[in-house]
């Protein structure tokens, strides 16, 4: 396993389904703690019930079928597939209406979905997804020229029980991201990439689960993406003027003593 | 955890066909941990021996990589310009000849080139002058760039009259994983003397890679290819033009790398997800009620799509 996460930290980001997939090949006996501990790139499917779109994850996922969140039912249907108790169904809805607003708000686009469901110890976990994807060609005249991006958010945080009007938080996030420019002056520019951080915190339950749940995910996401930007994208430009510092730029192009 | 692997499931061919993919797809630098842990993962020896056998050689041409003389008389580059046979590398400059270990990345021994293996004295002239001016072009721009300059077709002509073509390959590779960062350049130019039209045509591809990973993997893939001409001229002048237009279309392309680097947070990343939301304020969790009523409201008004 430790192997195969080492694998997973050097293969290019774009790669990562058919790594999975190999890994999955090699080791069928690492299945479960492989599809738990690798994070893929989101997929979407088609609520047949109300039109939405809902994502699929582990978390949704009962044999072939995957849970909508918004009708609570599995796609292909399943006879027996396993619900949310009525109480934390009550809950989930709540979350998908207000997520969905948080994610309009952010992502001006984009898809989201929440799943909630208990576990052993009387608290229950709750993923929250987000998937969105740039506009497909570029706009014109307008700078960059993005081709394709896209950017899949997973948030996964364990509640504990309620003690005396406070509960323990454990929320796990990871973003994966992918920018393509392609066009024929500057060639392919790909910058690709997934970070994964955790953040735990002991709340007052007063303002509801899904407040509490929010803003720690408001927080993770604002510093996800400034890490990315700021330290993960800086480092790898930082690599390029390393190996070709563009001080000779500056020369070539001799800009009468600017700057 | 049980390892009773079902026999039968995955073939060896199959496991040789993932072990490669995996290595040729390591990033610039990191073959050899990606070696370790493919050999970890398929604790087959015999398995792991026949796929880095196929796979190394492959990789270290692709990534024009870079093997000291053992007896320090100088570097020679990995590429297929140069590959003479498997194991067996020329440097022009030094006229000599490495034999290399593909799996272990190293120089076992070296040899004089033969003379067939060398190009005739008129177009040595050429490619002499080229690789002059190309190595004190990176010398310049690139603070550990390698490069080499090979004669690909008609190396035996002995006069004007004749086409051939060079190949000018520069390699620099940064590589501090301590730092958690790999990266690496390379070129490939292609030099077409047409004798007949007097013109050199010279295609170019330049590829960029950058691999960030403390706590996270972020990678940066970046290729162009680029094209000019000039006119035939004798060796020296065709090296000094040559290795400005080079210089010229490698600079361009550093500085549209840079313009990529900078448009980033204003339009590819806003258009993804915002650093703060449309109404520029964090969102009201804490009043998140009004967004289940307002939407019950227009779901009771029909307002609902």
């Amino acid at each position: 396993m430790e192997a195969a996460m080492g694998l997973m930290r050097r293969m290019p980001p774009k790669l990562t389904e058919t790594s999975l997939s190999a890994l999955l090949s090699l080791l069928p006996d690492h299945s479960s703690d492989l599809l738990s501990q690798i994070d893929q790139p989101l997929q979407v499917m088609h609520d047949t019930d109300n039109g939405k779109e809902f994502i699929l994850c582990e978390y949704n996922r009962d044999a072939d079928s995957y849970r909508s969140p918004w009708s609570n039912k599995y796609h292909p249907p399943l006879e027996d597939g396993s619900l949310p108790s009525a109480k934390l169904r009550k809950l989930e809805t709540e979350a998908n209406d207000v997520f969905a607003v948080y994610r309009d708000q952010y992502y001006e686009g984009g898809i989201s979905s929440v799943y909630m469901w208990e576990d052993e110890n009387e608290g229950f976990i709750a993923c929250f997804l987000v998937k969105k994807d740039g506009p497909k060609s570029g706009k014109g005249g307008r700078k960059g020229n993005l081709q394709e991006g896209a950017w899949d958010a997973i948030h996964v945080i364990e509640v504990g029980p309620e003690e005396e009007g406070m509960a323990h938080y454990c929320l796990t996030s990871t973003i994966m991201l992918s920018m393509t420019t392609d066009d024929t002056s500057s060639g392919t520019f790909n910058l690709s990439g997934s970070i994964r951080r955790q953040m735990t915190m002991d709340l007052a339950v007063a303002e509801g689960h899904l407040c509490n749940m929010g803003r720690m995910i408001e927080e993770m996401e604002g510093k996800l993406r400034n890490s990315l930007e700021q330290v993960y994208f800086g480092k790898t430009k930082e690599m390029v003027c390393t190996l070709r510092p563009p001080a000779e730029l500056a020369q070539l192009l001799t800009v009468p003593d600017s700057v | 955890m049980s390892e009773s692997e079902t026999e039968g499931e995955v073939s060896d061919e199959q496991k040789i066909g993932i072990a490669k993919w995996f290595l040729l797809n390591s990033p610039s630098g990191e073959i050899q941990y990606v070696a370790k842990d493919v050999k970890a993962i398929l604790k087959d020896e015999n398995v792991y021996n026949i796929a880095a056998g196929e796979a190394f050689p492959v990789y270290n041409k692709e990534h024009f990589i870079c093997l000291q003389f053992p007896n320090r008389s100088g570097d020679v580059l990995i590429t297929s310009f140069g590959e003479i046979r498997d194991n067996e590398y020329i440097d022009p400059r030094t006229c000599q000849v490495a034999i290399v270990d593909h799996v272990k990345q190293v120089c076992k021994e070296v040899r004089p080139a033969n003379d067939e293996e060398l190009p005739s004295p008129y177009i040595e002239e050429y490619r002499c002058s080229l690789d002059v001016e190309i190595s004190k072009y990176v010398g310049e721009a690139y603070p550990k760039g390698v490069c080499s300059v090979y004669c690909v077709t008609g190396k035996d002509v002995e006069a004007p009259g004749d086409n051939f073509e060079l190949v000018v390959v520069i390699s620099a590779a940064r590589h501090s994983p301590q730092n958690f960062c790999n990266g690496s350049w390379r070129s490939t130019w292609n030099i077409e003397f047409n004798d007949e039209l007097q013109i050199i045509e010279v295609k170019g591809t330049m590829q960029v890679g950058a691999h960030y990973f403390e706590e996270g993997n972020v990678q940066l893939d970046a290729k162009h290819d680029s094209k000019d001409s000039t006119i035939f001229q004798p060796p020296d002048d065709s090296a000094v033009a040559l290795t400005s237009m080079i210089r010229y279309h490698e600079t361009e392309y550093l500085s549209s790398l840079q313009t990529s680097y900078s448009n980033l947070p204003d339009s590819t990343f806003k258009d993804l997800r915002r650093k703060l939301p449309v109404t520029r304020t964090l969102f009201p969790w804490h009043n998140t009620l009004q967004f289940s009523l307002t939407r019950d409201i227009s779901k009771e008004l029909g307002l609902d799509k």
